[in-house]
């Protein structure tokens, strides 16, 4: 607190005390000091803020308004945010749905990298390559997800009918992706099978990254079992690449909707597998309407940015 | 018998071999459970037809045919848009937003991380921010700046987005962060050299393994594209769209399916086998830097 004022506070003051002018002025010498540097960045951030900013700052205004993309759009205050909480019973199940999903999908589909890559990194290296490429394949290779469908596919020629049939464990064929019984959970299952992806392979890069000399420093401290070495040194050692693979799992998680697409149908039977991007793409590409799928949008930016901010603070526990 | 040694004495912790059986068990049971679906998808594509019809289902296959393949170029290329053509496509939009990519976000990497300049740390948290969210959050509307662009219906409606893409610039920057000096910078603009000359002979050799893995990264979202909203014609639509179509056909063409299917998943995995060792140096040098 002492520090901050002793460093902080000075400088602040003359902050304030600077001349709007001046700065502008030293802004644009400072710019043509540094035009090369400007250049180089300017291609990619030009595309980035035309695809990517700009989209999110539009998504943002668009949500407080009413637009069929024929009309202009026109402004209605918080009626769509009203709408979709107090008014939309389907968007409070896909709310639900979402969060059971991505409860699920995100913390298990990220201890799944945490723990695969973690007793990969223990393997020979021969084994360490082939194992790597099976519990990663599935995440690249497009969607191929849809076998998925194949093998639990409604009538008797599906893989799951078929062998339960066979041994007289049903009597008529389920329709597994129909049934709100089952599809929630298929469906988390196919989301799990593909979400051991980008974090998966930034945690073994992380293991294999670690200093051994750090190991052999915590046994003589007294590092008893592979749990404490765990615990206090390699998780600790690997703390960016943790960072990266909880942003990569909690985006996946909770963008899942073409999986539910793909198996269940749109919309799911029942809704009972409807997820907020179903909602946003039924609002946005099935009805047009645009200022309440934007609402949608904005809805789900913010919960991915507060699960983000709080799963980096349970991280920044870590090896404590 | 292979025999894995599971037990390591490097760290000078004894483990149990109880435990390495457990985890052997373990890997066993999740690997099964990740590849089996996809040896299927293999086995369904050279399966002849009368075998895929059989009751119960076969698993495996046991007169392998590449007649599935066939089909999907020479049946398909009568009924409607040639096959071929949608193999095509996907490979030009991923060439091409592959190497964009690598160019553009390496050129902003580099300076990104070793040059100092006004508003460089807005641009880099700016970057970060949007590797939270994924591009459904954005869809609506970058279909309206596609739109007023004149893309739609086009390759750029595909390829130039792709360019700039949060991931690479962030996998970049972090590496070179690591692994480029700067005395090696400084000794080459003391000799004299340009800046493009030093980014384009000095950093981006040392940084070979990081652009080897957004070419991957970029192979592997490129491959997959979809993204039908952009484009009306047919024969300018990608492999995924078809395979999405022909697999909506059905229990009847679960052959040619597969066998689409199998075409998809190919060539990421068989770029990702050619590359791995260098993906995997490349990602322990990046993360999330506070």
């Amino acid at each position: 607190m002492n520090r901050d004022v002793a460093m902080g506070g000075p400088a602040a003051v003359r902050r304030t005390r600077g001349a709007f002018g001046r700065k502008l002025a030293q802004g644009w010498k400072a710019a043509k000091k540094n035009k090369v540097s400007y250049l180089f960045a300017a291609p990619y951030m030009l595309l980035f803020f035309t695809f990517t900013a700009l989209p999110v700052l539009v998504s943002l205004v668009l949500g407080f308004t009413s637009f069929n993309l024929l009309e202009a759009p026109m402004f209605v205050g918080m009626d769509n945010y009203i709408r979709l909480f107090l008014g939309d019973d389907i968007f409070v199940k896909a709310i639900g749905n979402t969060f059971l999903m991505a409860v699920m999908v995100g913390p298990i589909g990220y201890a799944m990298c945490l723990v695969f890559a973690w007793l990969i990194n223990e393997l020979p290296r021969a084994w360490r390559t082939f194992l790597t490429l099976i519990f990663y394949a599935p995440s690249i290779s497009g969607n191929i997800y849809l076998v998925w469908g194949v093998l639990f596919n409604k009538d008797a020629y599906g893989y799951a009918n078929a062998l339960l049939l066979r041994y007289n464990f049903i009597s008529t064929p389920i329709l597994w992706f129909e049934n709100p019984e089952y599809m929630l959970g298929l469906v988390v299952l196919v989301a799990l099978w593909t979400s051991v992806g980008t974090s998966f392979l930034s945690f073994i890069a992380g293991l294999q990254g670690i200093d051994r000399s750090l190991y052999e420093a915590a046994a003589v401290d007294g590092i008893r079992n592979r749990w404490q070495e765990l615990w206090y040194v390699t998780l600790p050692s690997m703390k960016p690449q943790l960072m990266f693979g909880a942003v990569m799992s909690i985006t996946g998680a909770f963008s899942s909707g073409a999986i539910v697409t793909a198996l269940c149908g749109m919309p799911s039977v029942d809704y009972a597998a409807h997820t907020i991007v179903n909602h946003l793409e039924d609002y946005g590409s099935v009805r047009f309407e645009m200022g309440y799928a934007s609402a949608i949008a904005t809805v789900l930016f913010l919960i991915m940015i507060g699960s983000n901010k709080l799963v980096q603070k349970l991280l920044s526990k870590v090896g404590e | 018998m292979i025999h894995i040694k599971l037990s390591r004495s490097k760290n000078g912790i004894r483990r149990s071999y109880f435990a390495d059986f457990g985890i052997y068990l373990f890997l066993t049971a999740f690997g099964l459970f990740m590849v089996l679906p996809m040896v299927y998808a293999v086995s369904n594509a050279i399966k002849p037809l009368e075998e895929l019809w059989y009751f119960p289902p076969r698993f495996l296959v046991n007169h392998p045919t590449l007649e599935n393949f066939r089909d999907l170029f020479v049946v398909m290329s009568d009924s409607w848009v040639p096959f071929s053509r949608y193999v095509f496509n996907t490979a030009f939009i991923t060439a091409v937003g592959t190497a964009g990519h690598v160019v553009l976000a390496s050129l902003c990497a580099y300076v990104l991380s070793k040059h100092t300049f006004p508003g460089k740390g807005f641009l880099f948290s700016i970057v970060v921010l949007s590797l939270m969210f994924s591009g459904t959050v954005t869809q609506i509307p970058n279909f309206i700046i596609i739109a007023s662009l004149g893309w739609i219906d086009s390759y750029s409606a595909l390829i130039v987005p792709a360019f700039a893409s949060s991931l690479g610039l962030y996998l970049m920057k972090q590496f070179m962060d690591q692994m480029i000096p700067d005395a090696v910078l400084e000794s080459a603009r003391m000799d004299g050299a340009s800046e493009w000359k030093i980014f384009w002979h000095i950093a981006m050799p040392m940084v070979k393994p990081a652009w080897l893995t957004l070419i991957i990264f970029s192979i592997q979202g490129l491959w997959g594209i979809g993204a039908n909203q952009f484009i009306q014609s047919e024969e300018l639509k990608t492999l995924n769209y078809a395979l999405s179509q022909i697999l909506a056909g059905g229990i009847a063409r679960t052959g040619t399916g597969s066998a689409a299917a199998v075409m998809m998943m190919i060539v990421p995995i068989i770029v990702f086998i050619i590359s791995q060792s260098k993906i995997i140096e490349t990602m322990s040098a990046s993360g999330m830097k506070e």
